[in-house]
């Protein structure tokens, strides 16, 4: 086994040690783990499921420590916007949310503002709102296209932004007008580095 | 996301938080860490994990590890130790003391009971709000006032004009700033029996409004039974440099069940609570009596006046405000300051001037200005939000029952 993966095996297992800690539930809470950086949203009713997670995360986890201590997820199969929303392409169509980065900072998310199905999006430009207890922050979008599908959960639900692994997270589904414009947006070494640049200010 | 840099996202936090003095809001974007100012506990909360943002010139800590509606459901369970450092401590001495405070705010100052406080407000000659205070008579020849950071080189050099004029008619009163003392919060159903353990006093005794010079953890504090929290608790003036100590006792006495807690927390907390922010929901064109603090103006001074503006305030009392303050209950995305507040016909009736959603009820509040006439609870409203209205209701505060510490 090489060295990077002992280490990262390591930070597996006492990071697994401290989601087992008993902790008090009261509502939600995000704790940032210092020993691996990973942040991870704990709730009352799902650690194991948290715990699963983590670890799968783990196994595609570009993890990036810099001095400053950014650490969030970013993952390799993705692109990323300047203005912290994701996209995954997969044809002519792709499903966009916004980042770890972006709803750590954002703090708990208490409403998500959706667009209505068959709307146009225009890249770098404001199709919805997410609000956490403090601020309020509008969603640009990555790539131009029509909105095919919302993710309605987000209504009854606006916390899964905060919780739910980047699959689960995403706010809208779109047919994309012109596939090209991905090749604006960032990779996740690219990401990573702009939120490390990001965190220095 | 608006912005691209998430040190913006933070700045817009701070901005709904501390809207005190518009100008500072500006110079606030491009102060570097260097200019800010740091309370003796800066240190302690960036090793506990604080998020320090910069807030009315100083760097305080808006949340910890743990997120602010975790934070604010924790104060009322069990507590929270606020750093409210930044906020400015006076005494004001002299046999003359209590008439020349009279002349500056609108408490029956020389009805308190020694050792008794109250919140104010500063009144300005339009007999609008300068601040809000809370003043504590602890002797008729010595009161202890507190005034908000943001408001501090404002009231001081308020404070100061009015007291050389007094002075130059031969009142006896004079004024020392309490920098060298540091001031925390202690809120929650757990900051009495913490206290207690650090302390040989019979906290039992002290009531809600009521301070005392005692011994807590081995120094002398101020202590006063008050807050911003509406939940029982305490604001302990204690000696900048055993501020550390204090504050580490407290939270080992409590064994970790009291958290640090910052100024996220605290304004969903007092805004669950219905209280005032200066700068939000109350401002130099805003009078006492708009803002629903009729009650802190005492009996004495409604007949007599006596105060700046006491013209205006005296009108008002008789005739009525032509505007007042409110809560409201809405449904989709939280109503914000400035949002505006429509009838169901869609006639602008008021503005939100602050709002959030409650940790605690699981529901958006906002307090705000409406005209006198639609005010009543129960009302229908629509509020818009992002240029759409959503359905709301006037509603009556606080939000959350308040837990006062008084006498049965």
């Amino acid at each position: 086994m090489s060295t990077t993966n002992r280490v990262a095996q390591k930070k597996r297992r006492t990071h697994q040690t401290i989601l087992s800690q008993e902790y008090k539930p009261i509502g939600e809470c995000s704790t940032l783990c210092n020993c691996c950086c990973v942040s991870v949203q704990r709730s009352h009713e799902n650690n194991a499921a948290r715990f699963l997670w983590a670890s799968k995360v783990a196994s595609h986890l570009r993890i990036s420590v810099s001095q400053r201590g950014f650490s969030s997820v970013v993952l390799k199969d993705l692109k990323y916007a300047e203005s912290h929303e994701w996209v995954k392409t997969d044809g002519n169509k792709a499903t966009f949310g916004i980042t770890d980065h972006a709803q750590d900072h954002l703090g708990d998310v208490v409403y998500v503002e959706l667009p209505d199905v068959g709307r146009s999006v225009t890249q770098g430009e404001s199709f919805g709102a997410v609000e956490s207890v403090k601020a309020t922050s509008d969603i640009n979008s990555p790539i131009s296209g029509t909105v095919v599908e919302v993710n309605e959960g987000l209504t009854e639900s606006p916390g899964l932004v905060n919780t739910s692994p980047y699959e689960e997270r995403w706010i809208i589904k779109v047919e994309l007008s012109d596939a090209g414009e991905a090749h604006k947006l960032m990779d996740s070494d690219k990401y990573s580095k702009f939120c490390e640049e990001d965190a220095k200010h | 996301m608006r912005g691209g840099s998430l040190w913006q996202l933070g700045q817009s936090m701070t901005r709904r938080l501390a809207q005190s003095d518009k100008k500072a809001v500006s110079r606030r974007c491009f102060a570097s860490d260097a200019d800010l100012k740091k309370t003796a506990l800066y240190d302690f909360h960036v090793a506990h994990g604080g998020k320090m943002v910069p807030f009315a010139g100083w760097s305080m800590p808006i949340q910890y590890k743990d997120s602010i509606m975790d934070s604010t459901v924790n104060c009322r369970v069990n507590g929270s130790l606020f750093d409210v450092a930044h906020m400015c401590g006076l005494s004001l001495k002299g046999k003359d003391c209590v008439p020349f405070l009279e002349t500056l705010v609108v408490a029956d100052v020389a009805g308190l009971a020694p050792g008794t406080g109250s919140l104010t407000v500063f009144t300005n000659e339009k007999g609008g709000a300068i601040d809000d205070s809370v003043i504590t008579k602890v002797t008729d020849e010595h009161i202890y006032l507190v005034v908000n950071a943001g408001c501090r080189d404002k009231d001081l050099a308020h404070i100061e004009e009015h007291m050389k004029a007094f002075k130059s008619k031969g009142g006896d009163v004079s004024w020392h700033i309490h920098d060298e003392r540091s001031l925390l919060a202690l809120q929650g159903p757990l900051a009495a029996p913490v206290l207690q353990h650090l302390t040989k006093e019979d906290l039992s005794k002290l009531y809600f409004g009521q301070f005392q010079i005692l011994d807590i953890n081995g120094s002398t504090c101020f202590l006063t039974r008050t807050g911003y929290t509406g939940e029982d608790g305490f604001e302990i003036s204690v000696p900048s440099e055993h501020a550390v100590d204090l504050a580490k006792a407290i939270l080992e006495k409590s064994e970790g069940k009291v958290r640090l807690t910052g100024l996220g927390a605290r304004d969903s907390l007092r805004l669950e609570a219905g209280l005032c922010l200066y700068g939000n929901d109350m401002e130099q064109h805003i009078s006492p009596v708009e803002a629903g603090l009729t009650w802190a103006i005492g009996k004495r001074r409604r007949a007599e006046g006596g105060f700046l503006g006491a013209d205006v305030i005296l009108k008002q009392l008789q005739d009525g405000p032509t505007i007042r303050r409110v809560g409201f209950f809405s449904s989709g995305p939280p109503a914000r300051s400035h949002s505006e507040v429509h009838d169901e016909s869609g006639n602008k009736i008021g503005e939100i001037t602050s709002g959030g959603f409650s940790p605690n009820l699981k529901k958006n509040i906002a307090m705000g200005y409406v005209k006198s006439g639609q005010h009543k609870n129960g009302t229908k409203v629509k509020i818009l939000v992002r240029g759409k209205p959503y359905e709301g209701n006037i509603t009556k505060m606080p939000f959350v029952a308040t837990k006062y510490y008084k006498p049965s």
